[in-house]
């Protein structure tokens, strides 16, 4: 399938003069500013970016050397990984929101020569880190605002760079030097580097190559039949490889149009106005638009509340097999349709999802009741599991065949094993030439017939469905023997909306426990309800009745686990609710917003110590990170509880039970 | 590849110009209360001054003078090179005068959209039949307002609460949107009457960074009330200091923290 394309287009330069030719007046790039949709079509993306290589040329960017874009989702930042590859050069998105330090590693390390950024803040962020960045010689920046004053001698604006370049294009010379450019292009060459946010150590550098990226765009275009008449909206961070290839690669492959939001806050209305068919987000986004819909329910009157709910149960009970195309008796078809039109439609309007053909959940194991949530209201939400070094895909759910708990079948092109310790291993024409700089951990992640090792432990299911247990090195035993899968445990915790974030405990230990965060807009709301009094995060969350209410939810998790062969012996023993949040800016979430399980064990070493050894209060003080690079400490007294646990009831299972 | 490593500064350039208000020995009583004695001050084009004091200094009392809220009893007050007599807040905000509350003094139904739109209602020069036809040339007008206020909505970065009730906001985005409906006006002189009161750490240094953009980026002149000394020493250019309606020091931040009248104004002193 990849061939077809691959001999006219094999780069994304040529893709896009393709998209100029054969569809210039259809609209490619949407930008929410100023409260109104300004937008480009493919033909005028095109002279933006023509100018833009021209101008990046004329600053003196050469093949091969690396462009760092740092910001979020604007069209100009898009068009400067195309004008970057234009030239030959490699793009190298990095997350808007690191420190300085974290963006300081990935310049220096990828040898960034220029830097292509959104606004101010990212240009003060990189002129406070330039004495480590030997390589940079030259910053563009796409909103002036702030910058008027600062010394232009190696600074930007991207607009007077395009206008500059557009200008020097009018002489047909020049213009054939920079088409002969784009000409010199080949699928083969480095298209773009993207570094993965590193659950564990220093981030490392993905290389891909124009294939590999066109060859996952194809992949993902052809399963869901993606064509140009389809809208997505950009709001992920552009480093990471799910935007770059569904917002960038996608688009320009299929000439469908990239919508980007006013502001990160404005995402969910700004979805509403464009009403996009094409979705993709990570569990977390779903979790958030379920819970403020759920807080506001809350407040809503009464009758709406009771009905809200009726037609909840309704959908819970038919919704799924009418998604699915199954049979369901006459009176749950007219219930559904009723509640179609009184509280799924307005829901799927509120969410933005009225016109959704196929929205993907990914990056991490979604809650079975959410995913469930959403298709029971008829948003066909699906599953796939994907990683930077296979150019996203390795497996994605069929039409038809959803389940909550597998992520699907393999996707088109890719072959998997599973290795002897259970961990999955894939290849595929779309997988990383290797990490930039890093032949040692290329090799380890690199088996000699070509298949990269994931390090994600799983199996398939009777089905032919494949099911991820956990990180492969993170699924670990408890001293008795039992199963410990921690991100198991985290996740049914964190589908219930007060929960924000768990972290389980366990390896090597008696039994297993947890550290919660609790999610400060639900419990806030339920604190207001009930008059409960607090006057900071710390002090709602060591409130006895917060404590009261997760228990509740711990106690429930328990007896689900206890259900479950091989689980039960994973049940909570031991909880605490943290006194602050996690954040990355501690080192303790990843940029993705994954916990790094370790480096908070260490970092909370009195909290854990003293879920094991039977106290009830244990006291902590921690270092915190400020956005601007200021550190502060905050110390707290935090309680630990006990929770119940149940006898394992299902045959077969071998932990024995244990009464707390 | 003769790789030099960049060098680059974001100092800003100061530029203080004429006097734009100067304050001539005024005085205003309240019966037999005496709110200012005998005060006299300027403020220069572009700068950023701040007016402190102990509670019950006079300093809003100060800024109302200023505006027209209030009519001295004594002393003039000149406004580009103009003497004013007896002068009305409207008229002082047509001349180019704008302010903000210490207490947030919004139209809690509307939209921040909306109140940033009443700050234009000076600038509207079609009459009442256009703007209730909204058609033609009023809606023209309108569009064109609209667009300076966006302008304001995406510098102030509160896209995300365009279309809310402001009663339902938070308070420092209630302070934020206040400031935007003054800035709707393009004052030449902006009157912030305490802009950081109540609020958190990060929400005053959102302010702060808004205050100093609105100086550089506008050019507009800043007089500001603030208790919170470190933002005051920080952002000012020049401080003026009120104490019992009188003023007791005036000059640069650190002029102004060496002097002994200051700081026994604030640390109290044994008599």
């Amino acid at each position: 399938m990849a061939s077809g394309i691959e001999g006219r287009a094999d780069t994304f330069p040529k893709l896009l003069m393709r998209n100029a030719r054969d569809r210039a007046g259809r609209i490619a790039f949407r930008h929410k500013d100023l409260g109104i949709w300004q937008s480009w079509n493919w033909a005028e993306v095109a002279e933006q970016v023509r100018g833009f290589a021209q101008g990046l040329k004329q600053l003196g960017l050469k093949r091969g050397e690396k462009v760092a874009i740092v910001g979020y989702n604007r069209p100009r930042l898009y068009w400067s990984m195309c004008a970057a590859q234009w030239l030959g050069a490699v793009p190298v998105p990095v997350y808007a929101d690191s420190v300085a330090d974290e963006m300081a590693y990935v310049l220096d390390h990828a040898e960034a020569a220029f830097a292509v950024v959104q606004d101010q803040e990212q240009v003060d962020k990189i002129l406070s880190i330039t004495d480590r960045l030997p390589h940079l010689r030259q910053m563009l920046y796409d909103e002036p605002r702030g910058l008027r004053d600062y010394d232009h001698a190696t600074l930007h604006a991207i607009e007077s760079v395009i206008a500059d370049g557009a200008g020097a294009l009018r002489e047909q010379a020049a213009a054939e030097v920079l088409d002969r450019e784009m000409a010199a292009g080949q699928g083969s060459d480095l298209g773009i580097i993207l570094y993965t946010s590193g659950t564990t150590g220093r981030p490392k550098g993905v290389m891909l190559s124009h294939t590999n990226v066109i060859v996952a765009a194809e992949i993902g275009c052809s399963f869901d039949g993606l064509s140009e008449t389809d809208e997505v909206i950009a709001y992920l961070p552009i480093a990471w490889v799910g935007d770059h290839v569904f917002s960038y690669a996608q688009a320009m492959l299929a000439g469908f149009c990239v919508n980007c939001p006013e502001s990160p806050e404005t995402v969910i209305d700004d979805r509403r106005e464009v009403g996009t068919t094409y979705a993709f987000a990570p569990p977390r986004v779903f979790e958030t638009m379920l819970t403020l819909t759920m807080v506001r329910m809350e407040d809503a009157g009464a009758l709406k509340r009771r009905m809200f709910h009726y037609f909840l149960d309704v959908a819970k009970r038919y919704g799924e097999q009418i998604l699915n195309g199954e049979s369901v008796p006459l009176k749950g078809r007219l219930l559904y349709k009723l509640g179609d039109l009184l509280v799924y439609g307005p829901l799927r309007n509120r969410f933005g999802l009225t016109n959704i053909k196929v929205g993907y959940t990914a990056g991490e194991a979604i809650g079975p009741e959410l995913f469930r949530f959403y298709r029971s209201i008829g948003v066909n939400l699906k599953q796939l599991y994907g990683q930077t070094e296979a150019g996203v895909y390795i497996t994605m759910q069929p039409n038809g065949e959803i389940k909550a708990d597998t992520v699907g079948r393999p996707a088109p092109l890719v072959e998997i094993r599973i290795d002897d310790n259970g961990e999955v291993l894939y290849r595929s024409p779309s997988i990383f030439g290797g990490y930039y700089k890093d032949p040692e951990k290329t090799a380890e992640t690199m088996t000699a017939d070509g298949f990269v090792r994931s390090g994600d432990a799983g199996f398939f299911d009777e089905g032919g469905h494949l099911k991820i247990i956990d990180r492969a090195k993170d699924v670990g035993k408890l001293a008795g023997g039992e199963l410990f899968p921690p991100k198991y445990l985290e996740n049914k915790l964190k589908f219930y909306p007060n929960i924000k974030e768990a972290v389980a405990f366990g390896q090597g230990r008696d039994y297993a426990t947890v550290a919660i965060n609790i999610d400060l807009t639900a419990v806030g709301n339920w604190a207001e309800r009930n008059n409960v009094v607090y006057a900071s995060y710390q002090e709602l969350a060591g409130h006895d009745l917060v404590y009261d209410m997760i228990a509740r939810h711990v106690d429930e998790v328990n007896r689900s686990l206890a259900a479950e062969p091989m689980m039960g012996g994973a049940q909570i023993q031991r909880f605490l609710i943290l006194h602050k949040e996690l954040d990355a800016d501690d080192g303790e979430l990843t940029r993705t917003q994954k916990v790094r399980r370790g480096f908070i064990a260490e970092r909370y070493a009195p909290l854990v110590a003293a879920l094991y050894d039977g106290s009830r209060i244990a006291d902590i003080s921690t270092e915190v990170t400020f956005e601007d690079g200021r550190k502060g400490v905050i110390s707290a007294r935090v309680k630990v509880r006990d929770a119940r646990t149940y006898p394992v009831t299902t045959e077969g299972a071998p932990a024995p039970a244990r009464a707390a | 590849m003769n790789a030099e490593p960049m060098t680059m500064t974001g100092t800003p350039i100061r530029d203080t110009g004429e006097v734009l208000l100067s304050v001539e020995a005024i005085s205003l009583r309240f019966g037999g209360v005496k709110a200012i004695s005998d005060v006299s001050f300027d403020i220069r084009k572009g700068e950023i001054r701040a007016i402190i004091g102990p509670n019950g200094a006079g300093k809003t009392s100060m800024l109302n003078c200023i505006n027209g809220f209030y009519q001295p009893q004594e002393g003039r007050i000149v406004f580009k090179g103009e003497r004013r007599a007896k002068m009305r807040p409207h008229r002082a905000a047509a001349g180019g005068i704008a302010r903000t509350f210490q207490n947030v003094a919004l139209f809690k139904g509307m939209s921040t959209l909306d109140n940033i739109m009443t700050g234009r209602t000076l600038k509207m020069k079609k009459g009442f039949f256009w703007q209730a036809l909204r058609h033609g040339p009023a809606m023209q007008e309108e569009i064109a307002h609209r667009r300076v206020v966006e302008d304001i909505i995406d510098f102030l970065q509160i896209e995300h609460i365009r279309k809310l009730p402001v009663g339902k906001l938070p308070y420092g985005l209630q302070k934020r949107v206040e400031l935007g409906r003054a800035l709707a006006m393009e004052p030449e002189l902006l009157l912030l009457d305490e802009p950081m009161a109540g609020m958190n750490l990060e929400e005053k240094e959102d302010m702060c960074r808004f205050i100093l953009d609105v100086n550089q980026q506008f050019g507009t002149t800043i007089a500001l009330i603030e208790h919170d000394m470190g933002v005051v020493m920080d952002l000012s250019d020049r401080v003026v200091v009120l104490e019992y309606g009188r003023k007791i020091a005036d000059g640069t931040p650190d002029e102004v923290k060496a002097n002994q009248a200051v700081i026994d104004a604030y640390l109290g002193v044994a008599h």
